[in-house]
């Protein structure tokens, strides 16, 4: 290759200035010999050889300015190597035709890179189907929570948690109470206060093949660790090529709690479910909490298991079963109706239910959808419900913006508009950050009223 | 540069610098002032008053106070976490507008949004009130690049705890504050415990004043229950800061009597372990003994500040108790400034 190109200083580099030859015509140069120094608004740099020969000719005056990446500038010559054409000179760009906005008889552009083939769609499994008779026991969601830790850490020696208090003052919210005496300090490890670094530890550790529960006190305080939860955890597989694993599980409070203000007071679900590499969990019951979390334990990826610091204390029957696995990525219907479909996870469940309550109460045959995993998100129950009911309305804790429920909203239209009879709506937290003062923490919270609202809207009664 | 051996600890002082009577007087009714509005404020939550989080000081007055003496009140700025309430009263907010955010009237410091976690004054150069543990060192240290930047003479108190002292953020902030000379004191008030966690569970070295070591800060420790060696302590880092030789560290070894927040079981530590610094190191106690011992007071001139100090904080209980909450709309606004 004879000639010297103009070379890009940066992948988004265009045009720069040949600022000074080095060489001249005659000259021998071997490689490694700088040939010229070339500029760009924000670096200069220097061309060197990569070829031994002779300088035949230098096709850029030194100061000219805007020569284009690729254009030839000079040419060199190596021994018994012949110019089969002296190369043109670079022609200054044509001056294009102002391009129109109106192009209405123009034949739709033809598409100049390749379409990126569908994602392949997700299978959930369905619940697994209980031995007739199973006994059910009532238990509150922080006691399925700690049974599905002792049991996973009984059944494999490679899961341990880690976290702040999570030992020896047994949990700031009493979740890993009694894990210390029974599996000792090299399992239930307590840290210092310094999130971004357990947790890129824990992320490392399953890297090697361990698999760590990592409890954040709240979920408030893993904003410290959010860059290794993204960007070491979530995307290593697939930066690796599918190599490295990182089967870990970060757990811990979602959501709003009481009177705790702003920065102590918030709901993630939307922030995790954007990202692909994770499994975001967020269950309502203390079964869906007991089985989900086992399931998340077993998991080969990183999940985000969004608990809630208000639920902790509520009970659900949980069945006595040896192994009690639910599956990730399946929707529950909590109740089957053919009205109106109501989704939501979580707390919002809790507005949900009692809403519910009161329009079934009054003669609307509501079905009640808990999402229980957000990513992957199980829309096909919600289409199917959709496709039945005609009418939606989603309910979360959650900013609106950007929202789980703008989220199902934009698919539900995608796929099922013409089953629609009203408008989706959603419930959501208030758009502001969360007051301090009662009144106001209140107001910025969904209630039972506000879901009872909308689904009186989409179902066009009053 | 003056001290040499950074890394090691600067010589505790061996002679205890005297305080003159006003300063016994003025460190005496402010740490009281302290002291009693946050036994209300305990009380208060226990009658549902106060809800979420209430982090007290109680034990810790002598810090903020011997600092906050030091300092150059109105010009130099101080930030902290959530134990904030001290912070307040002694850089001369109104206890009635501290009191009234804690019970989340519309006549509180943060109109009732922030709660007492996240009270702040411009006026008073008091930036909060911060939630998440370690935020406010980079903050503080922010404060005083701004200082600098400005030239105009403030210096940044930033305090912060024992357990926060293992967040990342607070070495990048040292880093920082020496590479640019920053006029920064970082404060660091180990009390011994983050939450349930001693600080022999949680640091790999506990001497915390030498923690500036790499990045050649100077740091002492100092007996955090003496205000008299806090305030001497403090006027030697906060000069250092204003004359241009960039951050300095105090560690204040201090104890806080009460739990973490108000549900703590307390099982991480004894009871003797608490009766012992109460009765025996106790900030307030100690300024009392020698006010009357040097007979600047008796005890009849005590009990009628022991009065002045409850009226300001029944005062400023009873205020925030029928303070109504903030209107309904208020709920929308100071989301973003409206142009
Ligand atoms: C980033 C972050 N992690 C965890 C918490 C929860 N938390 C609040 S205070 C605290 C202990 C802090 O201890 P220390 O720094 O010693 O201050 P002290 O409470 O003793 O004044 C913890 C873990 C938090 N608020 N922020
Ligand atoms: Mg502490």
């Amino acid at each position: 290759m004879p000639n010297i190109l103009m070379p890009a200083l940066s992948p988004t580099m265009e045009e720069g200035k040949l600022a000074k030859w080095l060489v001249k015509v005659g000259d021998t140069v071997k490689s490694g010999d700088v040939l010229a120094e070339i500029e760009t608004d924000k670096a200069t740099m220097e061309v060197e050889s990569v070829d031994e020969g002779v300088v035949k000719a230098l096709l850029i005056a030194e100061g000219t300015d805007n020569v284009k990446v690729n254009t030839p500038i000079a040419l060199i010559l190596g021994e018994g190597e012949t110019a089969e054409a002296a190369p043109a000179p670079a022609a200054a760009p044509a001056a294009e035709a102002a391009p129109s906005m109106i192009e209405a008889e123009a034949p739709a552009p033809a598409p100049t890179v390749a379409a990126a083939p569908a994602a392949p769609k997700f299978e959930a499994q369905g619940d697994p189907d209980l031995p007739a008779g199973v006994e059910m026991v009532e238990m509150t969601v922080r006691q399925a929570l700690n049974e599905a830790m002792a049991e996973e850490l009984r059944r494999d020696k490679d899961v341990f948690i880690i976290g702040e208090e999570v030992a020896e003052y047994q949990g700031a919210y009493k979740i890993t109470q009694n894990l210390l005496q029974e599996f000792g300090p090299e399992r239930i490890i307590d840290t210092p206060i310094t999130e971004h670094g357990f947790a890129g530890l824990a992320v490392g550790a399953a890297f090697a093949g361990l698999r760590p529960i990592v409890e954040f006190m709240t979920w408030n305080f893993a904003m410290q660790a959010i860059d290794q939860i993204i960007n070491s955890a979530a995307k290593q597989l697939y930066m690796s090529g599918g190599q490295v694993k990182a089967p870990i599980v970060f757990r811990g409070p979602n959501g709003v709690a009481s009177r705790v203000g702003a920065q102590h007071s918030q709901d993630y679900s939307a922030w995790y479910s954007h990202v692909p590499g994770l499994t975001v969990i967020a269950p309502y019951s203390a079964a869906d909490a007991k089985g989900l979390l086992k399931a998340a334990i077993r998991s080969p990826n990183p999940v985000v298991f969004l608990e809630n610091e208000i639920l902790y204390g509520s009970t659900g029957l949980v069945p006595k079963v040896d192994d009690f696995v639910l599956p990730i990525g399946k929707a529950r219907i909590a109740r089957s109706g053919k009205d109106v479909t109501i989704v939501s996870f979580s707390m919002g469940m809790r507005y949900a239910t009692q809403a519910t309550e009161k329009l079934v109460a009054a003669g609307l045959d509501v079905e009640l959808i808990d999402l229980r995993t957000l990513r992957p998100l199980d829309i096909d129950t919600v289409i199917a419900s959709v496709k039945k009911t005609g009418r939606l309305v989603t309910v979360e804790e959650g900013w609106p913006q950007g929202g789980i429920g703008a989220d199902i909203s934009a698919r539900v239209m995608e796929q099922a508009f013409d089953y629609l009879d009203a408008p989706i709506l959603r419930v959501t937290g208030k758009d502001v950050p969360m007051p301090y003062a009662a009144n106001l923490e209140k107001l910025a919270l969904p209630n039972v009223d506000e879901v009872i609202a909308a689904v009186n809207a989409v179902t066009y009664r009053s | 540069m003056a001290r040499k051996a950074v890394a090691t600890k600067a010589k505790a002082q061996s002679n205890v610098p005297e305080f003159s009577r006003e300063q016994e007087t003025e460190a005496y009714r402010e740490m009281l002032l302290i002291r009693r509005f946050e036994e209300k404020a305990g009380q208060m939550y226990g009658m549902g008053l106060i809800g979420g989080f209430c982090h007290l000081y109680i034990g810790q007055e002598a810090v903020v106070t011997g600092v906050t003496m030091a300092s150059k009140k109105g010009v130099d700025a101080q930030i902290t976490g959530y134990r904030d309430h001290g912070h307040m009263l002694v850089m001369g907010l109104d206890p009635k507008g501290v009191m009234a955010e804690l019970t989340g009237r519309e006549a509180g410091l943060s109109r009732g949004k922030g709660g007492s976690m996240h009270m702040f004054s411009n006026e008073h150069r008091f930036y909060g009130g911060n939630g998440i543990v370690g935020a406010q060192v980079s903050l503080g240290t922010g404060l005083a690049f701004a200082a600098k930047y400005r030239g105009d003479g403030s210096v940044s108190l930033a305090y912060f705890g024992d357990g926060a002292a293992n967040q990342g953020q607070v070495y990048e902030s040292f880093n920082m504050a020496k590479l640019w000379s920053l006029p920064v004191v970082f404060i660091i008030e180990n009390n011994k415990y983050a939450m349930g966690t001693s600080i022999e569970r949680a640091a790999a070295t506990t001497d915390l004043s030498t923690r500036g070591a790499s990045f050649n800060i100077p740091g002492e420790q100092v007996d955090g229950m003496d205000v008299r060696l806090v305030h001497d302590a403090a006027e030697r880092a906060i000069e250092h800061a204003r004359s241009g030789k960039g951050p300095y560290i105090l560690e204040m070894l201090t104890y806080r009597y009460r739990g973490h927040s108000m549900s703590d079981p307390a099982k991480y530590r004894t009871k003797d372990e608490v009766t012992k610094y109460r009765q025996e190191r106790d900030p307030i106690e100690q300024v009392k003994v020698r006010l009357l011992e040097a007979g600047y007071e008796t005890e009849e001139s005590l009990k009628k500040i022991e009065a002045d100090i409850r009226a300001i904080v029944t005062e400023a209980a009873d205020f925030a108790t029928t303070a109504p909450e903030p209107d309904a709309a208020e709920l929308w606004t100071d989301i973003t400034v409206s142009a």
